[in-house]
């Protein structure tokens, strides 16, 4: 993985100084809220409901154990015992005190972390697909260009002061795990003619008040242009978006306002005085970045393990998670795990600093050292060899972190909603807490796999509500929580924003009326027929009426 | 007129913070001074401005509750949702 080179671990000792100056006089009250809050929000540091907030970058969701070791640390010292992992692969500490943040961003920067960018108007923490580098279906690793985008946006000083904040996901594969089409450019690596691998650019992409899906800018961008390409799309937003209205001013807007061809138009004009100055990428450039990435020293390995086949055989348990937690590995002999962080009832993703320090060590153990952190707030452990599986297993198990629901009903999605985020207009967690406990049940009886239900606390949609399969976004009404929910959404390849399904629910009724719907999919659905397909094919109808006219 | 009382953010920490009869920032809802005419909870909002100036409280503002006496106690419940969950903690934990 990437490791800092002395430009790195410079900027960020300097930031951190910097930062421990500025909370040094805000505590002495030399800054007044008005001067110090911009300059903590720099530095990830949000003032919530009962506390302050720091939200941690983590790098397209790639975690060295010892990074991993230092949360631990941070949630141990610093916060109440856990951390909450973020649907844009980051770590959010909820119970933070002024005081401590100058210490707790010194314990990240001497493990090559901070909190820089996590917040405000600029480019935000770079995403990617969990499982590069590992997926067979993977046209190129997307992590050497993610971290080439890292350092470009670093501290970019034209684009320091955005009309507002800019997402950017990279892709490696067409099965597209990092909902890159909701972001405000996604990168795509593809071949083109003659078998060049190069990238198609989208951009537009944004959920919250106005969610659109992006369209496609360029089918094909040759490599060395990556930057340049992307310089030029930020400075026609720079300047054309718009800074008037906080509601109008994501990309999404302007692009949707011009149209994707003229927005084209503008974007090629800018490229074209900057495509050949100095942001073109040397080979030699992309080739030092790609030697981050290189695969670990897999050992040689028969495609089957014997060991693993026979374990799945005689213990049902660990078949089960096998069947719903593990992702083909394009090395012989190898899996990529998925550890969930939706236990049934639990809070999805959090994870405590023992869970955290156990993680650590597991991935010691069986995955080179190294962990993920995926968009659907799970952690994963990239390379864990077949004949292992099973001794890992059971240590997770031990841990409370083996639940076999990776991509199945209660691997719900989940802001932190009103009980701590200070935006939040209903309560999300304690909605998947019940739906997770219901559906539990239901899952065992239905097999209900490749459904997504994602929950936010209000419109600006931090769990993806408008591309979850069902999704659900709770509302202040007349004093008391409502639940709108849609129905069809999708954040992969198929990406689509769900449609509304009807007037909302309590707090008390949104259980039953998800239970509903599930139970309506369960009468419709062909034989293996996803969720998302059936809602496809039958509309919303036969939902309405069993929601709203029950027989 | 419904029952007000002031809160805000503590500086050092950002716990939420209740100001009582004789100004002093409180933790505890049920400490907090509630006036329920409109003079007197402006110049409690007046001199928790002051202190936010002085730098000990972040962004101070009025919060109705309702008053719920029992025999030996009075306690104070805000009527918006947000507010009772600021009072009280959040209604889920990792405890």
């Amino acid at each position: 993985m990437y490791a800092y080179d002395s430009l790195d671990q410079t900027f960020v000792d300097e930031r951190s100084a910097q930062f421990r100056d500025q909370v040094r006089r805000r505590l002495a009250n030399e800054l007044s809220e008005d001067e110090f809050k911009p300059l903590r929000l720099r530095n990830g540091l949000y003032l919530q409901l009962h506390a302050y907030m720091l939200r941690v970058a983590i790098p397209y969701g790639v975690l060295a154990a010892d990074q991993l070791r230092a949360l631990a640390r941070v949630a141990r010292h610093f916060d109440r015992g856990y951390g909450h992992f973020t649907t844009r692969q980051n770590v959010q500490f909820n119970w933070i005190r002024l005081a401590d943040a100058p210490d707790i961003i010194d314990e990240l920067a001497a493990v090559e972390m901070h909190a820089v960018q996590t917040s405000g108007n600029c480019i935000r923490n770079i995403t990617t697909d969990q499982f590069a580098g590992v997926a067979a279906d993977e046209i190129e690793d997307p992590r050497p260009w993610a971290e080439i985008i890292r350092q470009w946006s670093t501290n970019h000083p034209e684009f320091s002061f955005l009309p507002r904040k800019f997402k950017v996901a990279v892709t490696g594969s067409a099965s597209d795990r990092s909902a890159m089409r909701v972001h405000d450019i996604g990168v795509r690596l593809v071949r083109g003619l003659d078998d060049e691998v190069g990238f198609e650019i989208w951009v537009g992409g944004g959920l919250g008040r106005t969610p659109m899906i992006a369209q496609l800018l360029r089918g094909f961008l040759p490599k060395e242009h990556l930057l340049s390409y992307l310089e030029a799309i930020l400075r026609v937003y720079n300047v054309e978006g718009r800074r008037d209205n906080l509601f109008k001013a994501r990309i999404k807007i302007l692009v949707s306002t011009l149209g994707i061809e003229r927005f084209r138009e503008l974007v090629e004009a800018e490229w074209s005085h900057i495509k050949d100055s100095g942001l073109q990428l040397a080979a030699a450039t992309i080739a030092r970045m790609q030697a981050h990435f290189r695969a670990p020293a897999y050992a040689d390995l028969p495609g089957r393990s014997q060991e693993f086949e026979a374990r799945r055989f005689e213990d049902s348990a660990f078949a089960r998670w096998a069947k719903a937690n593990l992702f083909p590995h394009k090395r012989p002999g190898y899996a990529a795990v998925t550890i969930s962080l939706k236990p049934i009832g639990g809070i999805p993703g959090d994870l405590t600093a023992a869970q955290m320090d156990a993680v650590a060590d597991l991935a010691d153990a069986y995955s080179f050292g190294e962990i993920r952190v995926t968009h659907r707030q799970n952690l994963v452990l990239a390379h864990v060899p077949q004949t292992r599986l099973f001794d890992l297993w059971r240590a997770l198990d031990g841990l409370d972190l083996a639940t076999p629901n990776l991509s199945r009903v209660t691997d719900i999605i989940a802001c932190p909603g009103l009980d701590y985020c200070g935006l939040a207009t209903a309560r999300s967690i304690p909605i998947a807490q019940r739906l997770s406990e219901r559906l539990a049940a239901l899952d065992e009886q239905y097999d209900l796999d490749q459904l997504s239900i994602n929950i936010s606390g209000c419109i600006n949609s931090c769990s993806h509500h408008h591309v979850g399969h069902i999704g659900i976004l709770g509302l202040e009404k007349s004093g008391a929580e409502s639940y709108q929910v849609t129905l069809g959404g999708s954040s992969a390849e198929d990406a689509a924003v769900g449609r509304i399904v009807g007037p909302g629910f309590g707090a008390d009724d949104v259980i039953d009326a998800i239970e509903t719907i599930i139970l309506t999919y369960v009468n419709q659905r062909g034989d293996g027929e996803r969720f998302l397909d059936t809602v496809r094919r039958v509309g919303q109808e036969p939902f309405r009426a069993a929601l709203y006219n029950p027989s | 007129m419904s029952h007000r009382v002031i809160t805000a953010s503590r500086l050092t920490d950002g716990a939420v913070v209740w100001r009582d009869a004789a100004g002093a920032w409180r933790e505890d809802i049920d400490r907090a001074a509630a006036r329920d005419d409109d003079d007197a909870v402006a110049a409690m909002l007046a001199d928790a401005h002051a202190d936010e100036a002085a730098g000990r409280v972040i962004a101070p503002y009025e919060v109705e509750v309702d008053i719920m006496r029992t025999a030996n106690a009075s306690m104070l419940v805000p009527v918006r949702l947000r507010e009772r969950i600021r009072a009280g903690g959040p209604t889920v934990g990792q405890n």
